[in-house]
């Protein structure tokens, strides 16, 4: 298999010894660095640019209960330092998806995270319910900011009652021991009430954030820019968002598993993510602009992590939240507070 | 297989209203094949303008003092393009390719017309080398709206059988459309099978009066793309599979050749009603 030509100072230069493994509330990875959902597709095709077994692990693609067309095109945006997105969730469906995807990751020894989505309580229910008998599936993220058909296309995730119902029903159609993540939505007014909730609901942690939502207008046809009119941003355009988000959570949640995304590109990027709280980082549009940009991050985060005096990951975990006095010079493995 | 490559820029010139850029880009140059498009990262690392802008790949030298080298042609159009044209010799740049499924070759010494709109005549310059190379009877037909946005038409000319040319101002050729004379030259010469790149609507045309003439077609669409390898499903087009079931398919890794008479080309930017997955009356 061809693999990333690119051989920078990053790739070739001796890393420094850290323990890059992370644990997720039952899920243990070697490493931290994860694909972000609807960024990676499946897998297949970033496989032609670094090896998939070497990251933490693939979030796949939401995916729905039947196949699904997607919305109309144009689709995207390019905006500053972003990109607007509106591709309404296009996919083959659940049983396809095993057959196909799924098999393919199990057999390429990927570890896999399933995205799912749905339209209704019911559908999540069922979609946990049918990867039940999966046993490739190493975590579900549950994408609950899609629009709720039953009540006015209103999004799951924008309130506590319905994004708790939502964790509720895939909670009890899962194997009580499959670790759940909630992807929280950040256009919502306090984020820690979502994350109490969901977590009640029986989340073992949550994703943050899911893209915001935007909307361009092109000036010259002076209509919107995209066929669903408003889209989801990403991209580094929203990073101060996500790290605000991450940071109130593990404020709020001192040991709740947390995994982080939105605008990260660089392995330093990745740290502020951690630094905030995160015990995984989700790479995603960032893929777009260079595809192999999860494998190199994950060295970049490796290398600034060593350079900062880091000998394990899971120490820097939240490390932004010590108290003000006391010194950084004293060893980072003393302040592990911050317990799993 | 698609790799990514840190490539150089070895030379930008001006071709009427185009830029043709030579790039490094070794490890891609030898597996191109007529069709293939690549992606070039813009701005730099801590750009931000962070999709990748794609080309279609016009020639590849695979052998040389560079290693593998290509050309592409560019049209300025915004930002991107802009800054890209404005590149001197031995700027880095990054490169993703080969990309896409290319055109599909005639097995047989069939006879064939090549259509260009404007840049794209770029990818029909390798396609009619190996075209002639299996005998196959070639005739170009290039248009653009002036003089200036046609590219390539001397070279062509020598690569061609014959070669004909529209302007929408008639400051060189025919004036009119290309689909204006396709029908005729078909006709002339028998021709089994259309190779067209262009602008949508000229695409739709040729597939057309190919199917009115029981031809194939095969065209390279231009679909606004985020990631260019598959994996965010921005690129999509509405086409009837070989089950007779239409599916949004992704221009950059199931196209960006298509067979014309697959394209539901008047649905374009549409999800049909009878797609596979399409929103029912009350869903979502
Ligand atoms: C398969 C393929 C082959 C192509 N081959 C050529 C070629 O050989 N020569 C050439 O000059 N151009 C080609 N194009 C079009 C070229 O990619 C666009 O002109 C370019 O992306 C515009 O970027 P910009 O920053 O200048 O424009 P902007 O309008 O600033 O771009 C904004 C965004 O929209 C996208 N976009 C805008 N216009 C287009 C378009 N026409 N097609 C696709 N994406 C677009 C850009 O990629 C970017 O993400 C090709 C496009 C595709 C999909
Ligand atoms: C094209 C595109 C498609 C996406 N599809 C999904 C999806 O299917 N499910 C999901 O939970 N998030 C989806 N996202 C959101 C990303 O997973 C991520 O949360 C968000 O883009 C922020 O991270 P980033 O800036 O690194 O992209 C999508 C984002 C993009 C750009
Ligand atoms: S451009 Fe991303 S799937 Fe085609």
């Amino acid at each position: 298999m061809t693999r990333a030509l690119i051989k920078g100072p990053v790739a070739d230069a001796a890393l420094p010894e850290v323990d890059m493994s992370t644990s997720l509330g039952g899920l243990a990875l070697p490493a931290p660095i994860l694909t972000a959902s609807g960024c990676a597709a499946s897998g297949r095709e970033l496989d032609q640019f670094f090896d998939l077994t070497s990251i933490g692990a693939i979030v796949t693609k939401s995916i729905m209960l039947n196949p699904r067309s997607g919305r109309a095109t144009p689709r995207m945006a390019e905006t500053p330092s972003g990109m607007l997105n509106s591709i309404g969730l296009q996919g083959p469906g659940i049983d396809r998806f095993i057959e196909h995807d799924l098999a393919w990751l199990e057999e390429r020894g990927a570890r896999v995270i399933v995205s799912i989505a749905g339209g209704t309580v019911d559908e999540y229910g069922k979609l946990a319910a049918r990867l039940r008998t999966v046993r490739s599936v190493a975590a579900i993220e549950v994408n609950i900011s899609c629009p709720n058909v039953e009540d006015r296309g209103q999004v799951f995730a924008c309130r506590a009652g319905s994004a708790s119902d939502v964790v509720h029903a895939v909670r009890r159609h899962s194997d009580p021991r499959m670790p759940l993540f909630a992807k929280l939505s950040p256009d919502v007014t306090d984020i820690v009430e979502i994350t109490d909730a969901v977590v009640r609901a029986g989340a073992t942690g949550v994703s943050v954030i899911n893209t915001v939502l935007g909307m361009v207008i092109d000036t010259d046809t002076m209509r919107p820019h995209l066929a669903g009119v408003t889209g989801g941003l990403s991209g580094p355009a929203i990073r101060p968002v996500a790290v605000r988000c991450i940071w109130q959570i593990r404020q709020a949640f001192p040991s709740l598993p947390i995994i982080g995304m939105g605008g990260v590109r660089s392995g330093k990027d990745a740290l502020e993510f951690v630094l905030a709280g995160a015990n995984a980082v989700s790479v995603g549009t960032a893929v777009f602009h260079d595809p192999s940009a999860p494998s190199r991050i994950q060295i970049e985060l490796q290398r600034a992590l060593g350079a900062r005096g880091f000998r394990r990951f899971a120490d820097a975990v939240g490390f932004a939240h010590r108290p003000a006095d006391l010194p950084r010079e004293e060893d980072p493995d003393e302040f592990d507070f911050i317990s799993e | 297989m698609a790799v990514q490559v840190r490539g150089e820029i070895l030379d930008v010139r001006r071709a009427g209203a185009y830029h043709v850029l030579s790039l490094t880009a070794p490890g891609i140059s030898e597996n191109v094949k007529p069709g293939h498009f690549l992606t070039l990262g813009i701005g730099g690392e801590e750009s931000s303008m962070l999709l990748r802008r794609a080309f279609a790949i016009h020639r590849v030298q695979s052998r040389g003092v560079y290693g593998g080298t290509l050309d592409i042609v560019v049209g300025v159009h915004g930002k991107g393009t802009k800054w890209l044209v404005d590149r001197r010799r031995h700027d880095p740049i990054d490169i993703v390719g080969p990309l896409g499924r290319p055109f599909v070759l005639p097995k047989e010494p069939v006879s064939t017309v090549l259509v260009g709109g404007g840049y794209g005549s770029a990818p029909l310059f390798m396609l009619a080398e190996q075209m002639r190379e299996r005998g196959c009877r070639v005739d170009v037909i290039l248009g653009a709206a002036t003089e200036e946005k046609l590219y390539g038409a001397l070279e062509l000319k020598r690569l061609a059988s014959t070669l004909t040319i529209t302007t929408d101002d008639g400051s060189l050729g025919q004036r009119g459309r290309v689909t204006d004379v396709l029908g005729s030259l078909m006709q002339a010469n028998d021709t089994a099978v259309v190779y067209a790149c262009g602008p949508m609507p000229m695409l739709q045309r040729v597939a057309e009066i190919a199917s009115d003439h029981q031809a194939y077609s095969q065209c390279a669409v231009e679909e606004a793309m985020a990631c260019g390898i598959g994996v965010c499903m921005t690129c999509v087009l509405p086409v009837i599979g070989e089950d007779g079931v239409t599916r949004m398919l992704r221009a950059c890794t199931e196209g960006p050749v298509f067979r014309g008479d697959r394209v539901r080309w008047s649905d374009v930017g549409t999800i049909p009603p009878d797609t596979l997955g399409a929103p029912t009356a009350g869903g979502h």
